[in-house]
C-alpha cells in the first residue's frame, strides 16, 4: 500500500504556504464564509486567494481539498452550491462535503470533481459510508472520532473508499455533525453557523484571586491564579455532576495519534489529517514538519516516536489517542 | 391551523427498569391521546436487552388501542453490535421503522420509513433525497429555527411527506462514543454497572457557579430545560407541521398529551398550559429559544 497522506490545515494564505513548505501531501482550507466549519473572523480565504493557492500547492506537488462542509440553510442553498462550483473551477482536488443535499448537487453538476465526506456527516459504520458511496461516488470519508483502531480496521475491510482520520490537534468528544450545544449556549452552531463556543459569546471574569471563564450566561471553568485560564470550549469545561466537579466530558487536551502509525497502517488508513485551520503558521510550519518526519522515520521502518517538540503545541500541555483507544470511553 | 395535527409519543430515552418501560406504555396505549408511538432503544446498545422481553406484549396493548407504532433505530452506529442490530430491526419489523442514523437510511432505502430528528435534515434538497429514496415523514432536528421549518414545510407539502417537530421534553443535543454517565462515576462504558437508571430524566449537569445547563443520559447529552412549544403550535401548523413529538419524561405524560391536544384543539389557551408544563417540570425551565432563533435554552 501506498504511504499515508499527510492532510494539512491551512486557514490562511500564509498558513498554507507554511504547510507546503513543511511537507504537506495535501492541504484543507475554506471559503471565507458560513460555508465552512470554521467560520471565523481573520480566517479562510477570498476565491482569488483560494485559486492562488491551488496554483502554488500544485506547482508543489501538493494537493488542495476545500471544505465545505456546514449544511446549507433551508431556503438558501445558493451559497453553498456556489461554493461547490467556485472549488470546481480553481482546480480543487476534491471538495470535503457533509450534507446529503449538496452531496447530490456536486455529484451531478460537477462528475469530475473528487468528492470527500466531511467528518461533520458522522458517518461511522459501513451502511452508512457505503451509502454515500453509491449515490454519490465519494471517493474518502473522513472517519468521526468515535471509531477505534479495530473498529477502523474493520471499516476498511468492508469498503472500498479511501478513509482519513484525525490525529493531531483539538479534540471533539462528541459525534461531528451532531452537536448543537453551541448553539443551545450561544445560538451558532457548526452545522449552521461554521463555529462552536464563539469567541463572540466568550467572556472572562475575574472574581477576587480567580479567573472564570463565560461562554453566553453560562460558566464553563474558574482558574486559580497559578492556572492558565483556557479557552470556554463548552464540551471541556468543569461541571458539576453526580455529586462531583469534573471535566465530565473531556479535559482541555489535544489529540495526538502518533504513537499509533503502524495500527492506522494495519487498519488501512490512507490520510492523516491535522486539526487547526484557526491555527497561525508558525504553529502550523511546526506541526507539520514534526509529523513529515515522523512519517518519514516510519516509511523508512523505523517506529514513530512522538516529536518531543509537539508537546508543547497540545492545548493544557496534555495529549489524548482518545476514542481510537478503547479506554477512552 | 392545518386539519387533524397528530401528536407522537417519542421513544424513551432513559433507562427506565423494563418493568416500568412497559407499564409506562401500557398506561399510555389505555389513556393517553396521542397519535403514534414510537419505541425501540435510540441512545445505547446496551439497553435494548431489558425492553426486548416486554416489546410484543406493549406492541400488542398500543396496536389494540389503535395507536400507530413504529421502531427508532439507534442514533450513533459505530460498532459492528450495534450495526447487526440495526439490520436485523430493520429487516424484521412488523411496522414502519425511523432512521437515526444514515446507516439506518441506507439499511431502509426503497421502503416506506421515517427520518428521525438525529439524522441531520437542515434543507430542501436533503429532504427531497431522502423523500425520493422512501421517507414518509421527517422529524427536523431541534436547533432549527421558525424559519427555516417554514421554508421546510413548503417543500415537504410538494413533496407529500409530513413534518414533525418536537413540542415537549429534554432536547437530545449530542452523542458521543463515550459515555457520560459512565464517566461521572468513576466508571467505563465497558463496565458502567448501568448507572444511567439512577436518572429517570438524565442527570443534571450544573455549571460551577450553580447553574442548571445540561441533562446527560449516559453517551447523549440534553437540554436542562425542557423544550416546550406550546405557543408555537399554532404557527408551526401553518408552516406545514403536521406531527408534534413529546419526548418521554417521568412527569404524567398522558396529562402533557391531553395538554398539548387541547391547545391543539382550541380548547385550551396556551399561556395556562404553558404555565402547567411549567409546574410539572420545575425546577426544570422551560424553553423554546432555537424555535426563535435564538440560543437553545432561552423562553420567549
Amino acid at each position: 500500500m501506498a504511504g499515508f497522506e499527510l492532510i494539512c490545515p491551512a486557514g490562511t494564505p500564509g498558513a498554507l504556504r507554511a504547510a507546503v513548505e513543511a511537507g504537506a501531501d495535501a492541504v484543507y482550507l475554506g471559503f471565507r464564509d458560513e460555508t465552512n466549519a470554521r467560520n471565523f473572523p481573520g480566517l479562510n480565504f477570498s476565491r482569488d486567494e483560494a485559486r492562488d493557492a491551488v496554483r502554488m500547492a500544485h506547482a508543489r506537488g501538493v494537493k488542495v481539498f476545500v471544505a465545505i462542509n456546514t449544511y446549507p440553510r433551508a431556503g438558501a442553498p445558493g451559497p453553498w452550491r456556489q461554493a461547490v462550483d467556485d472549488a470546481a473551477r480553481i482546480g480543487a482536488d476534491a471538495v470535503i462535503l457533509a450534507d446529503i443535499g449538496l452531496l447530490d448537487y456536486a455529484a451531478r453538476q460537477h462528475s469530475g470533481l473528487r468528492l470527500h465526506l466531511s467528518v461533520q456527516a458522522s458517518a461511522a459504520n459501513a451502511d452508512a459510508i457505503g451509502l454515500y458511496q453509491r449515490e454519490f461516488g465519494i471517493r474518502r470519508v473522513v472517519l468521526p472520532r468515535v471509531l477505534t483502531v479495530p473498529e477502523i480496521k474493520r471499516l476498511n475491510g468492508a469498503l472500498g473508499v479511501e478513509t482519513e482520520v484525525f490525529v493531531f490537534g483539538g479534540m471533539c468528544p462528541m459525534a461531528e455533525g451532531r452537536c448543537s450545544l453551541s448553539s443551545y449556549a450561544t445560538g451558532e452552531s457548526p452545522n449552521l453557523n461554521g463555529v462552536c463556543s464563539p469567541a463572540s459569546s466568550v467572556r472572562y471574569e475575574t472574581r477576587g484571586a480567580e479567573m472564570v471563564s463565560r461562554l453566553g450566561p453560562f460558566t464553563i471553568n474558574r482558574f486559580a491564579a497559578d492556572e492558565q485560564a483556557g479557552y470556554p470550549t463548552l464540551c471541556k469545561g468543569r461541571f458539576r455532576a453526580a455529586g462531583s466537579t469534573s471535566y465530565l466530558f473531556e479535559e482541555p487536551t489535544s489529540l495526538n495519534a502518533l504513537a499509533l502509525l503502524p495500527d492506522l497502517r494495519d487498519a488501512g488508513v490512507l490520510g492523516l489529517k491535522i486539526e487547526g485551520r484557526q491555527r497561525g503558521r508558525a504553529y502550523i510550519a511546526q506541526v507539520v514538519a514534526s509529523h513529515r518526519a515522523a512519517l518519514d522515520a516510519f516509511e523508512r521502518g523505523r517506529a514513530a516516536t512522538p516529536a518531543a517538540s509537539l508537546a508543547a503545541l497540545t492545548e493544557g500541555g496534555s495529549a489524548t489517542t482518545g476514542a481510537y483507544d478503547k479506554r477512552w470511553r | 391551523m392545518i386539519l387533524e395535527p397528530k401528536l407522537t409519543l417519542g421513544p424513551v430515552l432513559f433507562n427506565w427498569p423494563a418493568e416500568t418501560w412497559r407499564d409506562f406504555h401500557f398506561r399510555i396505549a389505555d389513556e393517553a391521546d396521542v397519535d403514534t408511538v414510537i419505541l425501540g432503544e435510540v441512545v445505547c446498545g446496551k439497553q435494548t436487552g431489558f425492553v426486548a422481553d416486554h416489546l410484543p406484549a406493549v406492541i400488542d396493548r398500543l396496536a389494540a388501542a389503535g395507536k400507530e407504532i413504529l421502531l427508532a433505530t439507534q442514533a450513533l452506529i459505530a460498532d459492528e453490535r450495534d450495526r447487526r442490530a440495526t439490520a436485523d430491526l430493520v429487516a424484521g419489523a412488523p411496522v414502519m421503522v425511523e432512521a437515526n442514523d444514515m446507516g439506518a437510511v441506507a439499511l431502509l432505502a426503497g421502503r416506506p420509513h421515517a427520518v428521525g430528528p438525529l439524522v441531520n435534515v437542515y434543507n430542501e434538497a436533503t429532504l427531497a433525497w431522502l423523500v425520493r429514496r422512501g421517507a414518509r415523514r421527517v422529524c427536523l432536528a431541534p436547533e432549527l429555527s421558525a424559519t427555516a421549518v417554514r421554508a421546510l414545510g413548503e417543500a415537504a407539502a410538494e413533496f407529500g411527506v409530513a413534518l414533525e417537530v418536537q413540542a415537549f421534553g429534554r432536547s437530545p443535543l449530542a452523542i458521543s462514543a463515550r459515555c457520560y454517565h459512565a464517566r461521572a462515576h468513576g466508571l467505563h462504558k465497558d463496565g458502567c454497572q448501568f448507572v444511567c437508571g439512577r436518572d429517570a430524566d438524565g442527570m443534571e449537569v450544573r455549571t460551577l457557579d450553580g447553574e442548571k445547563f445540561l441533562a446527560v443520559n449516559g453517551t447523549q447529552t440534553l437540554s436542562h430545560g425542557y423544550v416546550a412549544l406550546v405557543a408555537e403550535l399554532d404557527g408551526l401548523g401553518r408552516a406545514g407541521v403536521g406531527r408534534f413529538r413529546l419526548s418521554p419524561h417521568s412527569v404524567d405524560m398522558v396529562r402533557v398529551a391531553d395538554l398539548f391536544r387541547a391547545v391543539l384543539a382550541g380548547r385550551s389557551d396556551p399561556g395556562a398550559v404553558t404555565a402547567e408544563l411549567a409546574g410539572m417540570v420545575a425546577p426544570a425551565a422551560l424553553e423554546n429559544g432555537f424555535h426563535h432563533a435564538k440560543p437553545g435554552f432561552t423562553l420567549s
